[in-house]
């Protein structure tokens, strides 16, 4: 066994086991090499046509079926798929890496269009829980509400919800936007790392509770603040980057952001910069 | 995990048995230990209808010990003569299943607290549920199963609620299953999704001022809790207010009464509901495809926020 005694600060951390890793120049240097362009397909993706379009009625079948019809459409090249009746289902749209532009027509259940990077989504209802988590890009645009975990764990792209949100939208998000017409609930952007969220409606209690990093806007009323979250100044910067996102997205146009609240941590964690995986993939 | 249904039709009385059978069977992946019912029936009100248990159901997966059916006989004999011996005259009674007892009786004291008492003196003996309106069946088995066993598919009212239990604090057994009833209050009954961190203390003190359980089930402390504030005179929504900060956990709940329906959401919002609302029904679930076994139409439905107390009147 070690002597702990006689040993240097940072070596008696690894004689224990516990490595501090310096992350900054490392990993999402190489991951970003524009030379590596083609590490950002994905194996078995295809190419699609947004022109060449389809309906797929999921109201019998199952999630594991109508997600299979969705890959199988797209392996015919079809761009545009609108999925009539939804009907609620759980899991719908999940784990697609491809271009694609996907039209729900009702509402989704839990985890619907979880873990995709890519496709351009329009859900004409509500979604329920933990809707596009892990979102690595594209664009899910909500016409109604939706529930608790809205955009968990979203790495990147936009996440749009023209009504009100449940609880703990953004936990643990780790880059892109989260942009929410109504009102949020309590605990918003809980753990968030990266990223912006935006709300013009009110939020709820523990506001950026124990947020490492990223930005909050809020538009309405705040329950009360969480953890680490504090009020930063909002700068011209970020009224006119308010003005392009709100437009982009189709939704409050109109409203004045230059009353908007900005959150950001009040505290900054040791390895944390502040470029999102996302600017950087866009970057290239 | 557990899934919560509700439904309340504003103005109008329907098939209220087979639409919360519907409901509860599509949140079956939630849990199908036990199922249960709190159906508030299109009676005329003039008698108490009393769900009793003499047994448990001991069949596959049950957590209780196996009784012989006589022990059933000889319970149900002293529930009647302590029925005869307060009073009250026993106007209709069925026997579903060996250890589910239904009885229709005249009784015209209101306060159904000795009642109580007296009739689940008899050991093995609890009263499901009491009341005007309220009857509460519940069983092992899925919803479809518990549905069937006890033909409710044809059960018409304005309300009613239900559980789907996947059993995790206590046995696989009827006492444990949801709904409770609000003892001793007429028509009052409880389901619960989630977990209360604070229930032997609640419990202690509760027991202390008279309060009686009949589980070991968390959930049950909802039931008594609510009964305890409303003993002290609150009203139904005053003592669901009061449950967000007396109660710690995570929990969503719906409470009815004869002529009522509330939710409660704890102030974390850790469990979830969706909720669809219109000027004649509100239909409520764990999951939204619980209110579109009843409603595949596109509808709006939305997440109630935390620490949210509703209350709905028929």
């Amino acid at each position: 066994m070690a002597n702990l005694k006689n040993t240097e600060k940072k070596t008696k951390s690894q004689a224990m086991g516990m490595h501090t890793e310096v992350l900054t120049g490392r990993t999402q240097q190489k991951f970003f090499n524009p030379d590596e362009a083609e590490n950002f397909y994905y194996f078995g993706t295809y190419d699609v046509d947004f022109n060449k379009r389809t309906d797929l009625d999921v109201k019998d079948m199952t999630a594991a079926e109508a997600n299979k019809k969705i890959d199988n459409l797209m392996s015919e090249g079809y761009g545009t798929i609108v999925i009539k009746n939804p009907q609620g289902k759980h899991s719908l749209g999940v784990g697609i890496l491809n271009k694609l532009n996907l039209i729900f027509e009702g509402s989704l259940g839990y985890f619907g269009m979880g873990s995709c990077d890519g496709p351009i989504v329009r859900i004409n209802g509500r979604v329920g829980w933990s809707c596009a988590e892990n979102l690595m890009a594209g664009k899910v645009v909500i016409e109604k509400n939706a529930g608790s975990c809205f955009g968990a764990a979203i790495r990147g792209g936009d996440l749009i919800c023209k009504g009100s949100v449940g609880a703990r939208t953004g936990i643990d998000m780790k880059g892109g936007t989260i942009i929410i017409g109504g009102d949020a609930g309590a605990f918003t952007g809980f753990m968030m790392q990266r990223g912006r969220i935006i709300i013009l409606g009110d939020v709820g209690i523990n506001l950026g509770d124990s947020m490492y990093d990223g930005t909050i806007f809020v538009g309405g009323e705040i329950g009360s603040y969480g953890s680490d979250a504090v009020d930063a100044e909002l700068t011209k910067s970020d009224q006119d980057w308010l003005k392009r996102k709100l437009k982009v997205a189709e939704i409050g146009e109109n409203f004045d952001v230059s009353k908007m609240k900005k959150i950001v941590a009040g505290k900054k964690l040791w390895n944390y910069d502040n470029l999102e995986p996302t600017e950087k993939k866009g970057a290239i | 995990m557990c899934g919560i249904a509700g439904l309340i039709h504003r103005g109008k009385s329907s098939k209220v048995g087979h639409e919360l059978q519907g409901m509860l069977q599509a949140l079956k992946h939630r849990g199908e230990d036990s199922t249960g019912y709190a159906l508030y029936g299109d009676t005329e009100g003039k008698n108490f209808i009393m769900r009793v248990k003499v047994g448990e159901n001991v069949g596959e997966g049950s957590s209780s010990i196996a009784e012989d059916v006589s022990v059933y006989d000889e319970r149900k004999k002293i529930v009647e003569s302590y029925l005869s011996e307060m009073g009250a005259k026993i106007v209709k009674d069925e026997r579903i299943l060996p250890y589910s007892l239904r009885y229709e009786i005249e009784y015209d004291k209101k306060d159904l607290l000795e009642f109580s008492q007296k009739i689940e003196s008899i050991p093995g003996v609890e009263i499901l549920s009491m009341g005007k309106s309220l009857e509460v069946i519940k069983d092992l088995g899925n919803a479809k199963m518990v549905c069937d066993r006890y033909n409710l598919d044809k059960v018409i009212g304005t309300h009613a609620i239900g559980h789907a239990r996947m059993a995790t604090e206590s046995g696989v057994d009827i006492k444990s299953a949801h709904p409770f009833w609000g003892y001793p209050f007429s028509d009052v009954s409880v389901v619960h999704n989630g977990q209360l961190t604070n229930y032997w203390n609640n419990r202690r003190a509760l027991e202390n001022k008279g309060m009686r359980f009949m589980s070991e089930c968390d959930s049950e402390l909802i039931a008594v809790y609510i009964a305890e504030k409303m003993r002290d005179g609150a009203s139904l929504e005053e003592g669901m207010k009061d449950s967000l900060t007396g109660l710690d956990g995570v929990f969503t709940y719906f409470v009815a009464t004869k002529d009522s329906l509330g939710m409660a959401k704890d102030t974390m919002a850790a469990k979830p509901l969706v909720l669809y609302e219109s000027d004649d029904l509100v239909a409520m679930g764990s999951e939204e495809i619980a209110i579109r076994s009843i409603l595949p139409q596109e509808i709006d439905t939305y997440d109630p926020f935390d620490g949210e107390v509703k209350v709905w009147q028929i």
